[in-house]
């Protein structure tokens, strides 16, 4: 028999506010610890919390990336457990009303578009810290408080390397949105990973088992690796799957159970007294939705249809949205938009890379990219002087015709002139000169360079080439 | 002596720099010394540091700061247990949180500073609110001013004594289900819970959050209106509390009632004079002595020109039923932070969960153990929706109860508690009884709206204070304040003292 897997995915994301959820510490990563603590953020007797605006901003921002409907009445709740990382021994969360439903994610899976319904975007707060040292504990309560939305995602997902996409393709919407930085390193991206199997064509579930933790992309597609085997080996020998949850240890390479649902905890939830709940206003709907932004998966493919870019080009310009931004403010006047995010991709990014600066830096004028290309185009200047010209529009700003008329670098199509370098070159090379007329072709490009060389790369290349071939073929008439 | 003075001619006489800061609050301290051995309202005090607040109100007395900017300067002001005051214990009557020193102020500390006030004191209190006789205490028992082999009600129960007993001018309080209001009955002063809102909670530590409220002790009705004025206001730190302009409450005491409508629920069991009252269960503990010091009060404020009107609350019965699955349910989790982790005292263990139970079950008593158990219990799984869902329900209706009335009657009136101070240890070991005590003042916090208590006579044998509930619409504290003013200035109640205190 054949099985399947079905995998949901719960990611919880901390968000990109200055301050934390309920006060006015600090949201960062690294400080020392318990050095962005106050009262609130403590759990100390007598403190409240007040919601941070802009985490409640981010979370229906990121509703509205993922296709999701904003209730228009949301709210906390507490959820009671004991642990020592927990100051409160309770953390807010939104429970039954949160703040984003109904929505979904497409992304780029096998060379099609796949579609995995989001269930909800909820608000909550991150917790402490603890650290075990030999011989006692310690909590760091930095992290407490910090703004954190999970995104429950439906079980749409039916393999490791789907919700492996699936999870790069949700933080390339986070990042892009600037809803979050999404840095794995400092655990800004923790995920719950469910999964069961069944056999195909069952329409009924398996046993949902549920993998604790996860801090890393690759280890919920390790952790899925193994697990969706060890599912589908327990059915096939005749075992049974009870509802479980399970841990991921990576350097062991295998899950292993925490606890069944018979131990589950009851949290206990009921609606946090010190909040109000949220209702958002008109006004305040439309200035999130004015925050929102294309896609990253929209952009790619927008830049490939309207400027017939290659992907990788496309792709480029969705990783660095400035410099898409850029390429996108001289695409529409471009003749060939392709010749222009080359020029953008090839040689401004690698420019600002090797000179440490940013596009804001530039000095010269974006249309001035169109103007080198049609300079080219036109035959004013070679594509190696090009080069120069560029080089030389960074580093003063000017213009590329100035540049070119300044400099002296118009390329040289007075026949005359160019008749006079082929002249020489021939002369000085009567070896290859005598190769070309005994019908090795190829002999002609090393007389052309020469012919670059004496015009110091000014020599109209197609010109060039012509004099000399009917040079050569004069001289092999006459008896030269 | 000047400890005796209400806060409104205290004021009236620092103003007139007739006596000194310095010297009210010596007087407050010498009380303490002379009395408090035997009342035992304060858990602990810093003498030293409030002759220095009181030095600082009198240099800023002399340099020419008034009554008008700041009301409250010079004025001797002690504070409930549960109230963080930055530098002081807070311990909220309880052993858990060991030799815990708050390191910030409640709001309503910092406003009670910004008006001048010189706040010392902690005040004692059942543990974390948690009672209606001060007998919850960890640290010690409070005794009645009039007569110390009794309680003097609570939570309260130190503010409303260390009033009474002239240790202090004022003192402030938190009401969940009537823990101003009934040791203030008890006691015989002026106590009063503001509306749900008007008083920042940010600094008073949580007993049941959707009722907890701070409001203050006074030794007459103007006095409490003052130091309304002062702590009332919205608060950025406190998403609950209401943005309302906060009134000019003195100013609302004119002393004419005339005309105004106060309704007389008909199932508390209280005949108006001239009509035959019902006697509902709910009101059958209620004490014939109190029963007819109310209603002598009713028949006055119709002297006065107030019109008595029968108004029905018809959820009353179910007010103390939903009230225990609420504050217990929040209570639970409210209280879940006092593990030994971060502060407060600790009983070591071998793993967090042992370190927990250990330290929670030596650092809470009976009373707080018996409800964060309910708490728990009402919020499990399974259960959730016939205990917690149904009483929220249910405090819907018994809030429309109340607006509905108000439509009709511009306040409530009713006894703030249905007996009098009952003796030390004479309903310890009966929880319910204990919990029947707040059957008047309870359904108050579930509604939100504001209410009051002050004196309206004393049983016969003991001589033992009667409390008058006058009870107004949400952020109505103008309309109560200005019935009890006209009640009280034509009445002699409010100037009896207890042998003890003079």
């Amino acid at each position: 028999m054949d099985y399947e897997a079905v995998i949901g995915l719960e990611t919880h994301v901390q968000l990109k506010t200055k301050s934390k959820m309920w006060c006015g510490c600090a949201n960062e990563f690294g400080a020392p610890p318990n050095t962005h603590v106050c009262p609130v953020c403590l759990g100390l007797p007598g403190v409240l919390p007040v919601a941070n605006e802009e985490a409640l901003r981010l979370t229906a921002l990121t509703g509205l990336l993922l296709n999701c409907s904003l209730p228009p009445y949301a709210k906390f709740d507490r959820k009671n457990y004991f642990y020592p990382d927990m100051p409160k021994n309770y953390q807010v969360t939104q429970y039954d009303k949160p703040s984003a439903v109904t929505g979904y994610l497409e992304f780029e899976f096998n060379d099609s578009l796949a579609r995995v319904r989001i269930t909800r975007a909820h608000l909550e707060e991150d917790v402490g810290k603890n650290f075990h040292f030999d011989r006692n504990s310690g909590v760091d309560f930095n992290r407490a408080g910090v703004p954190l939305m999970e995104i429950v995602s439906e079980p749409d997902l039916t393999s490791a390397v789907m919700a492996y996409e699936y999870l790069n393709a949700l933080k390339d919407i986070l990042v892009y949105g600037g809803v979050s930085d999404c840095d794995m390193e400092k655990g800004m991206v923790r995920c719950d990973v469910n999964v069961s199997v069944r056999p195909k064509g069952q329409s009924e579930l398996g046993a949902k088992i549920e993998i604790k933790n996860m801090n890393s992309f690759s280890g919920v597609r390790k952790a899925l690796d193994y697990e969706i085997p060890r599912q589908i080996e327990v059915l096939k020998s005749g075992g049974k799957l009870i509802q479980s949850t399970r841990r991921w240890d990576d350097p062991a390479g295998i899950t292993e159970e925490m606890r069944t649902k018979e131990f589950a905890h009851d949290y206990r939830y009921f609606p946090e007294p010190d909040l109000m709940p949220f209702q958002p206003t008109e006004a305040w709907l439309e200035e999130v939705s004015r925050r929102v932004i294309e896609l990253p998966l929209a952009r790619k493919r927008r830049f490939i249809r309207d400027y017939q870019l290659p992907a990788a080009d496309a792709q480029t310009f969705v990783w660095d949205r400035p410099l898409g931004d850029y390429f996108e403010s001289i695409a529409k006047q471009a003749k060939s938009p392709k010749a222009a995010a080359n020029w953008v991709i090839n040689n401004l990014r690698a420019k600002m890379t090797e000179s440490g600066t940013t596009l804001a830096d530039v000095k010269f004028q974006p249309p001035a990219i169109l103007e080198l290309i049609e300079l080219v185009e036109n035959g004013k200047i070679s594509s190696r002087i090009a080069q120069d010209v560029f080089t030389e529009m960074f580093s003063a700003g000017e213009s590329p015709a100035k540049i070119v008329e300044k400099k002296g670098l118009a390329q040289v199509s007075d026949t005359a002139a160019i008749e006079k370098f082929c002249d020489e070159a021939i002369a000085a090379n009567p070896g290859p000169a005598a190769d070309f007329r005994a019908g090795k072709t190829a002999a002609l490009n090393f007389l052309k360079g020469q012919v670059m060389k004496l015009s110091k790369g000014k020599a109209n290349p197609a010109l060039a080439g012509e004099i000399l071939e009917r040079k050569l073929k004069a001289g092999m008439e006459t008896g030269n | 002596m000047l400890n005796q003075l209400t806060l409104t001619e205290l004021v009236a006489r620092l103003a007139r720099r007739e006596v000194s800061s310095r010297e009210a609050t010596q007087a407050c301290l010498d009380q303490i010394q002379r009395v408090d051995g035997q009342i035992r309202a304060f858990i602990s005090y810093d003498a030293a540091d409030a002759m220095a607040q009181a030095e600082a109100a009198d240099k800023a007395l002399a340099s020419g700061q008034t009554h008008a900017q700041r009301p409250l300067l010079g004025v001797p002001i002690a504070i409930k247990d549960v109230i963080a005051a930055k530098g002081q214990p807070l311990n909220c009557g309880s052993k858990i949180l060991g030799n815990f020193i708050s390191p910030y102020d409640a709001t309503v500390v910092e406003k009670l500073k910004a008006a001048g006030a010189i706040v010392f004191g902690r005040l004692n209190m059942d543990e974390f609110a948690m009672g209606s006789s001060t007998e919850n205490s960890a640290f010690q028992v409070t005794h009645n001013p009039w007569d110390l082999s009794r309680i003097p009600g609570g939570s309260s129960g130190g503010s409303a004594a260390a009033v009474v007993a002239d240790e202090c001018i004022a003192a402030l309080g938190s009401d969940t289900g009537g823990s101003i209001r009934q040791p203030a009955a008890l006691c015989g002063c002026v106590g009063l819970k503001p509306s749900y809102g008007r008083v920042s909670r940010y600094g008073l530590v949580a007993f049941a959050s959707s009722l907890d409220q701070i409001g203050c002790f006074g030794k007459q009705v103007r006095d409490a209106a003052i130091v309304l004025k002062a702590i009332s206001g919205v608060d950025h730190r406190d998403s609950t509390s209401v943005p309302q302009p906060v009134p000019d409450y003195p100013a609302a005491l004119t002393g004419d009632i005339k005309g105004l409508r106060l309704g007389l629920p008909k199932e508390y069991g209280l005949g108006s004079p001239g009509s035959a009252g019902v006697s509902p269960a709910s009101a059958g503990g209620l004490d014939p002595e109190v029963k007819q010091a109310v209603e002598v009060a009713l028949k006055h404020l119709q002297n006065l020109g107030a019109e008595i009107v029968e108004i029905s609350l018809p959820h009353t019965d179910y007010a103390i039923a939903t009230y225990y699955i609420i504050a217990t349910a929040e209570a639970s989790a409210n209280l879940a932070r006092f593990d030994g982790i971060r502060y407060g005292a600790r009983v070591a263990g071998a793993d967090p969960i042992e370190l927990y139970s250990k330290t929670r079950g030596a650092g809470f008593g009976a009373e707080v153990k018996r409800r964060i158990i309910l708490g728990t219990y009402v919020l499990s799984s399974g259960y959730y929706d016939a205990y917690y869902l149904r009483a929220q329900k249910v405090r819907t209706l018994i809030r429309q109860d109340f607006l509905s009335a108000f439509e009709k009657v511009d306040a409530i009136i009713c006894p703030t508690s249905p007996t009098a101070a009952f003796k030390i240890g004479e309903k310890a070991d009966d929880p319910l009884q204990m919990y029947l005590m707040d059957i008047f003042t309870i359904s108050v916090n579930l509604a939100g709206i504001c209410g009051i208590s002050i004196p309206c006579g004393f049983t016969a044998w003991p001589k033992l204070p009667i409390g008058l509930q006058l009870l107004g619409k949400p952020f109505g504290e103008e309309t109560i304040l200005r019935v009890a003013h006209a009640y009280e200035q034509s009445t002699p109640w409010h100037k009896e003292k207890p042998p003890l205190a003079s």
